[in-house]
């Protein structure tokens, strides 16, 4: 039998929706592959990563912690990747973000007041859109790529992160530990559910969901972004300037990737630390992938990679396991989510042509 | 078994695309040094059928036999190997690499070693076409380009040439000189299979025509007994349409003026424009004529104010000044754009065709209100478009894309006619598009003229602009010749001017030709 | 003065010469219009693959084959991907990068803390004892020629050779390529294997050479700079050399005036060859015209035969 491909007249619908499906099937069963290759009973691994770490509260508790900058982050890269302007920095715009969040919390160490919490957010975000805004301004007025810069710029600030965090950031009295004051009271984010690390930094990620839902659903916003993306010479068409989807994708961006880094350190850190992220930045690129560029599906692919992370860990502690089988994973899943997504546009034929015009491509109407 | 030896035979060639036949058992036959027609319209199958015989692409059934015997083609190289050469219709051609090179990727490895720019010299001065094997080829004319494509496949000594619409990119001078060549190559056996939707030139130069419509070939005839009416029929299957003119026009008042348009392409091997004046009253349709690439997408960026102005130009409309106004602005006060692409410039592919009304009509006919896009307003607009243009669509939610280009572009001109503009401006309406929707959307330009409208069109195809233009510029190399009434101007002296030669410079040539 | 000139300019070679690979790797697929992001993934991999094979069975030559191999399937998976299944070229560059990190830290969690004794030096006796020069031209390993034959090899391959000039007009106009009757997916799928077993190469120099042990993420941002250099040296093989040789440079200054006890925070110093990266990008892109007539005019886009 031939097998052979055809294009979808239009994209498919249900394809879409089911090729994250299939991406992370095929994920768990290559998983379960590695699991064997690495010498360990791939049942017992599957479920010791998938499944040990929400048996409880606590767990799923821990679940949405992590979730909350992969949400935050991956919607915001879904405005960039949306009208092709490609922001891989927010890690970057993370640790800024974190920075300037916190560092509000170091500078009004002793002020104890309701707004500090309100400042920090502005802070945060604020930090994160000021360093997503040098590759706007770099693409916008000298045409230089984004990928690039955006990416270089996540070393430079782990490096101010590590000049901050020895210098001027470091407590006074942490015996010369790289870690700052522990935040007061006033700087951290109330939790959700006691005796959890729950906080309220997931509430934001979910309001910045339904923003993001409006913004896509029915705002011209929403429109000219996917029209910028879809086809450049469309949105010149419908006046829609370039060079202000470029700054608006990036703020937007790098805004949510900078109070992603803030709620880091002002929820479930709640210090600033030479580490503040597990790679989330990176990470949320393929949420934003996983999730079809949509809020509601970063949400859920957003909690699924919070659970690679939780999974890695239980893993190594466990049945000691490195912890980068991870990475391993979240890239398989991108790579299969990639390769299912041909069947959106594509078709698979077995045999021969058929001689009667099928019902999709008879939309097309007369020949020619 | 037919006496004469042929040197092409086709025997019941069938290709399916997804729902649709684009060859249905087709049967022809190409004799030695013969000039043989294959016409049709956008659709009716000529390119696929080519591709095949080129060995492109294969069929799903049917047998070719080359000079009497059978065989198969699997791929180009192996076509040109049999004998048989190509100048395709989009240039298979690559900007940044020299004459020579482009040559020598097409030919076979032998033939490109050793000595290989004195052959394209040699060729290229036998045939009258001349060429630099050493230039690059983003610096070279549209008329430049094609001679190259003639001379790879003359390289190969080839004892078929197919030609997919040679003219469509030619001055009509130009168009000559490659007859002569096409003769020449005739007289020498070698067959040439012209592929066209051109009457005129099938009538010119071809000995026999094959027509097919919808996959099929219809007809076989000799052109010279045929009028180019008789051969539209065949072509069309119907009665061939034509607008209706009202004669006697009255024009009004001035409605569109350009004063000193200058703008520095921002396009890769773009061409800058240079101190464009033009006037366009209400009623009065303006047509510019001109080779692709001499400033005609610039010009339109510029009056859609997709891209600014230059320092000293001013756009007015009416007495106002809309320079400076952005492209929703100028919208606003009524003016309305169709652009060459259709996929990706007028209409997002990807689209349901009622956010594509969204795409141009937002501000101006309500459809988005305090920032938010009103489907319910969107959907009312499509449908309206739909049913006034005659749009075959299943309905609103269709994406642009599964729309045939006559389909698409009816829907992107009802989209922008059904704003009321004041002033139009199109380049190349009809494009790619089947003569029916051809005929609808020329019809429909001349009747917006009636609603107090001026409207500019700027296409390459001088058989339209002739038809439905009350004056008719050139553009060349980024400047605009002045425009002239129809019957103040011949063919010939659009050729010259197209080909960058002065009107002012015509007598003279007249009498040297005499 | 003299006697830390020769150590700098050694180190130099060192620290250039992962950049040469990967550079002209990705200068050799971009002409064929691909862009293949994933550098860094291939490059990590061929580190963690050349130094595994290179420790355990204490052969140099197996480690560096291994690198090679390492880094050429992990381009499989992306042209597989790109060329067959039309994925976008950004997004599957991005995979490839994420998937190599975490798949040499897994690899790599057995093989931390062990070192591999470094590669050979050529060493010709009487040759590399000429002054200054000696060490310089005849006293490096076969990778440091390896990396300038590789530049001179894509260059000559490219620009003199007829299947060279059939992948500058595939970057150029693909749709016409096929027309004419080359296989555009083959020929990407080659050049995409080459360019990957020259970041594995790139990779393995680091491994085995640079610093003979294992680090997590070892590449540290190599990958992303060999691609900033791409556009820096305007797709021309001789300059992606001369680029890398200048980073290299700007990488040795840093560290050397760490070094030196300079009043300057060490942060600041280990940042320069990342703000060098954007400043020159910036430097580069800043005259369109010029970065459009020599970019691949196919650059990242996929290729679909038309019907």
């Amino acid at each position: 039998m031939k097998i052979r491909f055809e294009p979808r007249q239009s994209e498919s619908r249900t394809v879409v929706f089911l090729s994250p499906l299939v991406a992370v099937l095929f994920t768990g069963l290559f998983s379960m592959l590695i699991f064997a290759i690495l010498g360990v009973d791939p049942i017992t691994a599957v479920y010791t990563f998938f499944i040990g770490p929400v048996t409880s509260i606590a767990g799923w508790a821990e679940l949405f912690v992590k979730a909350t900058p992969l949400v935050l982050i991956g919607i915001g890269l879904s405005f960039g990747f949306r009208s092709n302007i490609w922001n891989i920095g927010a890690e970057g715009q993370l640790t800024i973000g974190a920075l300037t969040g916190g560092g509000l919390a170091l500078l009004f160490y002793n002020v104890d007041s309701v707004f500090l919490l309100p400042a920090m957010i502005i802070a945060g975000i604020f930090g994160g859109a000021i360093w997503a805004a040098i590759p706007a301004f770099l693409r916008v007025r000298f045409n230089t790529n984004e990928i690039l810069t955006s990416l270089m710029l996540v070393y430079v600030a782990q490096l101010i992160l590590s000049y901050l965090i020895q210098g001027p950031m470091r407590a006074p009295d942490g015996y010369n530990f790289p870690e700052s004051r522990l935040f007061h009271d006033a700087a951290l984010l109330p939790t959700l559910i006691s005796e959890t690390r729950l906080h309220a930094g997931w509430i934001a990620a979910l309001f910045f969901a339904v923003i993001a839902w409006i913004l896509w659903s029915r705002h011209i916003i929403g429109f000219q972004v996917k029209v910028a993306g879809d086809a450049p010479l469309a949105a010149r068409f419908s006046g829609v300037r370039e060079k202000n989807v470029t700054w608006l994708v990036l703020l937007i961006s790098g805004g949510a990737a900078g109070l992603a880094g803030m709620i880091e350190v002002s929820g479930p850190i709640g210090q600033i630390v030479p580490i503040i992220s597990p790679g989330y930045g990176f990470t949320a690129i393929i949420v934003a992938f996983l999730g079809r560029l949509h809020p509601i599906g970063i949400i859920f692919s957003g909690m699924l990679m919070a659970l690679t992370y939780l999974g890695g860990d239980a893993a190594q502690i466990e049945m000691k396991l490195p912890n980068a089988v991870t990475g391993v994973f979240q890239g398989m899943l991108l790579f299969f989510l990639l390769a299912t997504d041909f069947f959106v546009r594509y078709r698979i034929r077995f045999g021969a042509l058929r001689e009667t015009p099928d019902k999709e491509s008879s939309k097309k109407g007369v020949v020619g | 078994m037919q006496v004469t030896r042929t040197r092409l035979k086709l025997e019941n060639i069938t290709k399916h695309y997804p729902g649709i036949i684009a060859n249905d058992s087709v049967n022809m036959s190409v004799l030695p040094g013969e000039i043989h027609a294959l016409l049709g319209e956008n659709g009716a199958g000529k390119s696929t059928l080519v591709k095949f015989i080129y060995g492109v692409h294969g069929a799903d059934s049917g047998r070719m036999f080359w000079e009497d015997k059978e065989i198969q083609i699997s791929n180009p190289s192996e076509a040109r190997k049999t004998g048989i050469g190509m100048v395709f219709q989009h240039f298979s051609l690559f900007d940044a690499l020299t004459v020579e090179e482009n040559i020598a990727i097409g030919i076979s490895q032998e033939l490109a070693t050793g000595g290989l720019s004195d052959k394209i010299i040699q060729v290229s001065n036998q045939y009258g076409l001349p060429l630099d094997p050493s230039r690059y080829v983003y610096t070279l004319s549209v008329g430049e380009r094609q001679r190259i494509e003639v001379v790879r496949c003359l390289l190969q000594n080839p004892r078929l040439l197919i030609m997919d619409e040679p003219t469509s990119v030619l001055t009509p001078q130009e168009v000559e000189e490659l007859f002569k060549t096409l003769r020449r190559l005739s007289d020498e056996g070698i067959s040439i299979l012209y592929i066209s939707h051109k009457l005129q030139e099938i009538k010119d130069l071809c000995h026999k025509a094959t027509i097919m419509r919808n996959g099929k070939v219809v007809s076989e005839c000799n052109p010279d007994d045929e009028t180019t009416r008789s051969m539209a029929e065949m072509m069309m299957g119907k009665d061939f349409i034509s607008p209706e003119r009202r004669e006697n026009k009255s024009f009004g008042s001035t409605k569109l003026s350009l004063r000193n348009i200058n703008r520095v392409s921002h396009h890769q091997h773009g061409v800058d424009l240079a101190n464009i004046d033009l006037d366009i009253k209400t009623g009065e349709v303006v047509g510019i004529a001109g080779i692709a690439g001499n400033g005609q997408t610039e010009l339109l960026e510029v009056l859609s104010g997709e891209v600014p102005v230059g320092d000293e130009g001013i756009i007015l409309l009416g007495d106002r000044e809309v320079t400076n106004l952005n492209t929703n602005d100028r919208r606003k006060v009524g003016m309305a754009f169709v652009p060459e692409e259709r996929l990706g410039h007028g209409a997002v592919p990807n689209m349901s065709l009622w956010e594509n009304t969204v795409l141009s009509a937002a501000y101006s006919m309500d459809l988005v209100i305090r920032g938010f896009v009103s489907k319910v307003s969107s959907i009312a607009f499509c449908k309206h478009v739909i049913k006034k243009f005659n749009v075959h669509t299943p309905g609103p939610n269709t994406f642009a894309s599964a729309l045939s280009g006559g389909n698409l572009q009816k829907f992107i001109f009802g989209r922008e006619i059904l704003q009321n503009p004041k002033v139009l401006i199109v380049l190349q309406p009809t494009w790619g598009v089947d003569a029916g929707s051809a005929a609808r959307i020329r019809q429909s330009l001349i009747d917006l003229t009636e609603n107090e409208a001026a409207v500019l069109v700027i296409s390459q195809d001088l058989e339209e602009l002739l038809e439905i233009s009350d004056r008719i510029a050139v553009i060349h190399e980024g400047k605009l010749s002045p425009a002239y009434p129809v019957n103040e101007i011949t063919i010939e002296e659009i050729g010259l001017l197209m080909g960058g030669v002065k009107k002012s410079e015509f007598s003279i040539r007249g009498t040297d030709e005499n | 003065m003299l006697e830390w000139v020769l150590p700098a300019i050694l180190t130099i070679i060192t620290a250039s010469t992962p950049l040469v690979f990967a550079a002209v790797g990705e200068v050799l697929v971009e002409k064929s219009g691909v862009l293949n992001l994933g550098i860094e993934g291939m490059m990590v991999v061929g580190a963690i693959a050349a130094f595994a094979v290179g420790v355990t069975f204490e052969s140099a030559t197996l480690a560096i084959i291994s690198g090679a191999v390492a880094g050429a399937f992990l381009a499989f998976i992306f042209g597989l991907l790109t060329l067959n299944l039309l994925a976008n070229q950004v997004a599957t560059g991005l995979a490839l990068t994420i998937f190599g990190l975490g798949l040499s830290s897994l690899i790599g969690h057995s093989y931390v803390g062990k070192t591999f004794p470094g590669l050979p030096k050529l060493e010709i006796t009487l040759l590399t004892d000429i002054p200054f020069l000696g060490p310089i031209i005849f006293g490096q390993d076969i990778l440091v020629y390896l990396s300038i034959l590789s530049v001179f090899g894509v260059s000559w391959f490219l620009y003199r050779t007829r299947w060279g000039l059939i992948v500058r007009a595939i970057g150029e106009n693909h749709d016409a390529a096929y027309s004419i009757g080359y296989s555009v997916k083959f020929v990407r799928m080659i050049v995409i294997l080459i360019g990957g077993a020259l970041a594995g190469l790139g990779g393995s120099y680091l491994s085995l050479a640079y610093t003979p042990f294992w680090v997590e993420n070892m590449t540290a941002g190599r990958g992303w700079i060999a691609l900033a250099l791409v556009v820096f040296a305007s797709w021309k093989p001789g300059r992606a050399l001369l680029g890398a040789y200048l980073f290299g440079g700007i990488t040795i200054i840093q560290m050397h005036a760490q070094g030196f006890d300079v009043q300057i925070p060490a942060q600041v110093m280990s940042s320069l060859p990342y703000l060098a990266t954007i400043f020159v990008l910036v430097l580069i892109s800043r005259d369109s015209s010029r970065t459009l007539l020599n970019a691949p005019a196919c650059l990242g886009k996929n290729f679909q035969p038309s019907s």
